[in-house]
């Protein structure tokens, strides 16, 4: 006869049951589709002691709701606490019930109390719509949720891996962190599912077309990064975190300093001099950080600006940088908005940010302004103006119009604009401003050739009005540089920089920025 | 079949291929003069030039076709 069990035992016991999550059959169909049980995705995110896990017993007395579909934990990162809610989809599809709302709610509050990172580990099908006046619509259910992450927003980092389809209330939660990772293939997010958009609005599209991974980091800019593999998304977590400080509060950690992946001194052949020719920035880039520092945001997405982070000298920065080789290095309407979201980012967790210039300027034309491109093209400025974190704007070539503002020029308080001698800062280029003066006289001229001298003469004329020499003789820049000396003078500058306050504006709740 | 747009209203300053030519990814295909800059443009992925809508000098929306490929 077997020895009766003890309470400890059997509350072991129960506890490792729930461990083993949903149902076995639907755990076989989550591995079919190639995804990660919820409990190994936490396995590879954390390091593998301390961890702590609140609510694990919610509908205990529910045989089919192990932990009621979520798993909310207080893990470590390479050391450093964060908090972690995790979608259990082999629970009822990971759908929300009223317990799920709460266990979420209070890890969030948890993230709050102890100003550590809050990760959501995003795969759910949404509530459970027979429970909703238990979760929807009161003062504890799922409007909460959202309205702790815009709380949250700012205060401390919120990292979203998007692992499979999630609808509504689903894909407002990636929505609200400061970065979603997407797994291709496998995440998918959008208000109404395909199938509530064809009974609602007789639309028939696939998930994918909808709103796949690829989408949202390709077309809607509502995705940050791509990646193949959940696993592979696990790590992007822990490398973003790198660059990130607990809280908004303290500095962002420093790394080993490396030197760049290639020789700066090749700078000077890279950048072409003559203004309208494109060279890929990137390559700047690569010769200004330090060797497998880079992490992109939103890179398949409005490619005439980059955003990223990186290190200089072991120290996160974050760059932003005009891409001549995309659309110009333009700013549209969808680059204006990529910035200023990645301004706000660095701005809000103490990041310094570089910015690199090689910009015509705004867009032009109907189709734009129907965009609203003033609208957008203020949200970037506004952010500019706003960011107290060390800022240094290196104008690499071209800086024209509201390009040079938008990018921090010396209007908007960097710690120092500086250019390299192929730097040309103008109100436009020589050919648009000539034949802006000299339309009338330029139609005079009937000889072709004399009239081709004329706008030479005259283009020539303005490129020296606008010498770069010129402008630092007026002292509008701070220094002059060669490109080769460039990463240098970052170092020593940005180690000037960094313990700068960041002073509190005018007293206000807050501005009105366009959005 | 592929449709090269163009990716921003502007000029074409230069078609670089033909109808019949086979063209590789990555290659560039015609360059358009905006905002006083030359912006080249890539195919994304290889095939066979069907169609070319455009000559130089034509004023082109951002979205318009410029050129159709085949597989």
């Amino acid at each position: 006869m077997s020895e009766k069990k003890t309470k400890g035992q059997i509350l072991w016991e129960l506890k490792e049951k729930i461990k083993q999550m949903g149902p076995e059959r639907h755990k076989k169909r989550i591995k079919e589709q190639g995804k990660l049980l919820c409990r190994e995705r936490l396995q590879i995110l954390l390091d593998p002691e301390p961890i702590v896990e609140d609510g694990m017993l919610a509908a205990c007395l529910e045989e089919e709701l192990p932990a009621d579909g979520v798993v909310t934990v207080l893990g470590k990162i390479n050391g450093r606490d964060v908090c972690v809610m995790a979608n259990d989809f082999s629970v009822k599809a990971g759908s929300w019930g009223p317990r799920t709302v709460e266990k979420i709610i209070r890890i969030q509050e948890t993230a709050m109390r102890l100003r550590i990172p809050m990760i959501y580990l995003v795969d759910s099908a949404g509530l459970r719509i027979d429970y909703q006046i238990h979760c929807f619509p009161g003062r504890r259910h799922a409007g909460r949720i959202f309205h702790l992450q815009a709380l949250m927003s700012g205060m401390v980092p919120q990292i979203c891996l998007l692992s499979g389809p999630s609808a509504a209330g689903g894909a407002y939660i990636p929505t609200f962190c400061d970065v979603i990772i997407c797994v291709d293939k496998l995440g998918a997010m959008y208000l109404g599912s395909p199938r509530m958009a064809e009974v609602t609005i007789g639309e028939k599209v696939t998930i994918e077309e909808m709103g796949g991974s690829r989408l949202h980091c390709e077309v809607s800019g509502v995705g940050d990064v791509l990646v193949q593999t959940e696993e592979e998304g696990l790590q992007k977590i822990k490398d973003y975190l790198s660059y990130f400080p607990q809280h908004c509060f303290e500095k962002p950690p420093v790394a080993e300093p490396k030197e760049p992946e290639k020789d700066p001194a090749e700078l000077e052949k890279i950048i072409p001099e003559n203004q309208n020719v494109p060279f890929d920035m990137y390559e700047v880039i690569w010769r200004i950080i330090d060797a497998g520092s880079w992490f992109e945001m939103k890179e398949l997405w409005a490619r005439e600006i980059i955003t990223g982070f990186a290190r200089i000298n072991g120290k996160p920065v974050g760059i932003i940088a005009n891409q001549p080789k995309v659309k110009g290095g333009v700013l549209f309407v969808d680059s204006a908005d990529k910035a200023c979201r990645f301004i706000r980012l660095c701005d809000a967790f103490n990041i310094p940010i570089l910015f690199l210039m090689d910009v015509p300027g705004f867009m032009i034309g109907s189709a734009v302004e129907r965009e609203g491109i003033l609208r957008h093209g203020c949200k970037m400025l506004y952010a500019v103006s706003e960011a107290t974190v060390p800022k240094i704007s290196v104008v690499v070539r071209k800086a024209y119009g509201a390009g040079l503002y938008a990018m921090c020029g010396p209007s908007h308080e960097p710690d120092a604009c500086i250019a390299l001698p192929t730097a040309l800062v103008a109100v436009m280029g020589p050919e648009a401003a000539v034949n802006a003066v000299f339309y009338n006289k330029i139609q005079e001229i009937k000889d072709p050739k004399e009239r081709f001298q004329f706008v030479k003469q005259k283009q020539e004329e303005y490129r020296d009005q606008v010498d770069i020499y010129k402008l630092a003789d007026n002292l509008v820049i701070d220094d002059m540089v060669p490109a080769w000396e460039l990463r240098n003078e970052l170092i020593k500058r940005f180690s000037f920089y960094e313990n700068k306050p960041g002073e509190l504006r005018y007293p206000k709740k807050h501005g009105v920025m366009q959005v | 079949m592929a449709e090269i747009i163009s990716p921003m209203a502007g000029v074409v300053a230069e078609v670089k291929v033909k109808p019949g030519d086979t063209v590789e990814p990555g290659q560039e295909l015609f360059i358009m003069e905006s905002m006083k800059m030359m912006i080249p443009l890539e195919a994304d992925k290889g095939g066979v030039v069907k169609e070319v809508k455009v000559n130089v000098g034509d004023f082109v929306n951002e979205g318009d076709v410029v050129i159709v490929l085949e597989d």
